[in-house]
């Protein structure tokens, strides 16, 4: 169980996060929404250690994260698909997934992991000899999630999987993450597609200038007229 | 013309020494982002490594490598904790800036030492084949530089190798890639920089061992090794040994060539001029797709 509280993280003298508090718990599907420039990827650099926080405090599993250095998080079961997804291009897709699995405890696994990356995206296996930078977008979001899966993560972070993606493959890609969570693994989802994100999560976070501006469960948000003002649109069904 | 083709020989043989030389360079800074110019004193030191070994315990040089490259490795990691695992701590835009500083010191401080310690005299290593010639069609092939040709391909054959497969050879193309994603991945990029900077050194042992072998060492040859190895990995790019090691072959070949045109003093600016065209015309390197 992840628990973020009232953290404070800054770039600068620029103030980026200011008192957030959240929580996600095993099981869980989690949104994360807010604007441009709230601060949703600020705070998931503070979770995976990328950036440190100025103030608060992050737990996971009970255990503080400060001073865990990043890739020592991915050991303890936080995997993160970054925005961009950040592949490494002049890599074969099999190697950028074998690379996911690189932490020792993950690495002993790695064979199963393969597999089971490769049931839940079949066109992968097939492209499993090219370079990651030939592939389609979504091909390539599909190997950045099998990435971040090949660590055998209990909770997974995205952070903007549907951008730039036709609507078609970010459906598909929501199925997919609905599975991953249905197999035990939580998820923290940072999502512009408001609509698509709180059809699949259970909870949600508003994100708005560093702050924590709302939170509820998925299905009173989606209702709620101020989140259909700014998120939906005025015309939203 | 037999002389044009025999230049032409001397050219390739001395290129592959270019293209070893360069291939340290590129791994440090194709990693880390950090050029270190002291590049090329760490060439030269690993020449007087073989040197000395030949000179005081009669030791092959060829044999040497066996020394000189595990002691090189060692002085690479002394050096990365003592001074470029500062360096890289920076964020990347200052990385070369800084490492240029640190690099000049360091190569300063390694001529002066090496003149203190081994005076400025130039010295080579004349073992008891060293005149040995093989003779191909006319041509006159040393055979001291034909095996250090070899032996430098096998080195750049094996690095290769090992960035392919070795589990930290794909971390280190990883974090030369995108260190904060190689991060994500779960990847020690410290870990990865100080590998890759050890390598690097190791490297720079190994070329110096054949330069004092074929040719000839000073406490000075430095600056002129890190500029060849800068030119080189100008002209390759960065991100593939083999495309180095190919790089180093046609600077040695582009070298003789103008030699041969314009006279043994152009030797140098062709290289020069190679440097400023790719950087005008394909700055990211010749191999790079």
């Amino acid at each position: 169980m992840l628990e973020v509280r009232a953290v404070e993280a800054a770039y600068g003298p620029f103030l980026a996060l200011s008192g957030v508090t959240l929580t996600a718990r095993p099981g869980e599907i989690v949104a994360l929404l807010g604007p441009n420039g709230a601060g949703k990827t600020t705070l998931i650099r503070c979770i995976t250690g990328l950036l440190r926080p100025r103030a608060g405090a992050i737990r996971w599993e009970g255990a503080p994260l400060a001073g865990v250095p990043a890739h020592a998080i991915v050991e303890r079961g936080i995997a993160v698909v970054p925005e961009g997804r950040r592949l490494f291009g002049a890599m074969t897709v099999e190697e950028n997934l074998e690379l996911g699995a690189f932490a020792p405890r993950a690495r002993a696994r790695r064979t199963a992991r393969l597999e089971y990356v490769y049931t839940i995206f079949p066109v992968l296996r097939e492209r499993r000899r090219q370079v990651a930078r030939a592939l389609s977008g979504g091909q390539q979001q599909m190997v950045a999630i099998g990435r971040a899966l090949m660590a055998g993560p209990t909770l997974l972070i995205l952070d903007e999987p549907s951008l730039g993606l036709a609507p078609r493959i970010v459906e598909s890609i929501l199925d997919v993450l609905r599975e991953i969570n249905r197999s035990g693994v939580s998820i923290l989802l940072v999502e512009q597609n408001v609509q698509a994100a709180l059809t699949l999560s259970h909870r949600a976070y508003l994100l708005e200038a560093g702050r924590v501006a709302g939170e509820g469960s998925a299905a009173v948000l989606l209702e709620d007229p101020r989140v259909r003002r700014a998120y939906l649109g005025p015309l939203a069904p | 013309m037999s002389s044009f083709l025999q230049q032409l020989v001397l050219g390739l043989l001395l290129g592959g020494l270019y293209g070893l030389a360069a291939a340290g360079l590129s791994l440090v800074f194709g990693v880390l982002k950090v050029l270190n110019v002291a590049h090329g004193q760490l060439i030269m030191l690993g020449g007087y490594g073989a040197f000395w070994l030949f000179a005081l315990r009669g030791l092959d040089p060829f044999a040497s490598l066996a020394v000189v490259i595990p002691a090189a490795l060692v002085a690479g990691v002394i050096l990365y904790w003592a001074l470029f695992g500062w360096v890289v701590r920076a964020p990347e835009e200052t990385r070369v800036k800084n490492s240029l500083l640190v690099g000049f010191g360091l190569a300063l401080a390694l001529e002066a030492a090496a003149v203190r310690l081994f005076t400025a005299d130039e010295r080579s290593i004349t073992t008891g084949y060293a005149g040995a010639v093989l003779s191909v069609g006319g041509l006159a092939v040393p055979v001291v530089r034909l095996a250090s040709l070899a032996l430098a391909l096998l080195l750049i054959g094996g690095l290769h190798l090992a960035l392919a497969r070795w589990r930290w050879g794909r971390a280190i193309r990883a974090t030369a890639e995108d260190w904060e994603a190689a991060l994500l991945t779960g990847i020690d990029v410290r870990r990865a920089y100080l590998l890759a900077f050890a390598l690097g050194t190791a490297l720079a042992g190994a070329a110096g061992t054949l330069v004092s072998v074929g040719y000839s060492i000073s406490p000075s040859i430095g600056l002129e090794w890190t500029l060849k190895a800068l030119i080189v990995v100008v002209l390759a790019g960065l991100g593939s040994m083999l495309g180095t090691f190919v790089g180093g072959l046609v600077l040695g070949l582009a070298e003789a060539v103008s030699a041969a045109a314009f006279g043994g003093p152009y030797r140098e600016v062709v290289g020069l001029v190679i440097f400023f065209v790719v950087l005008v015309a394909r700055p990211r390197g010749l191999f790079v797709r």
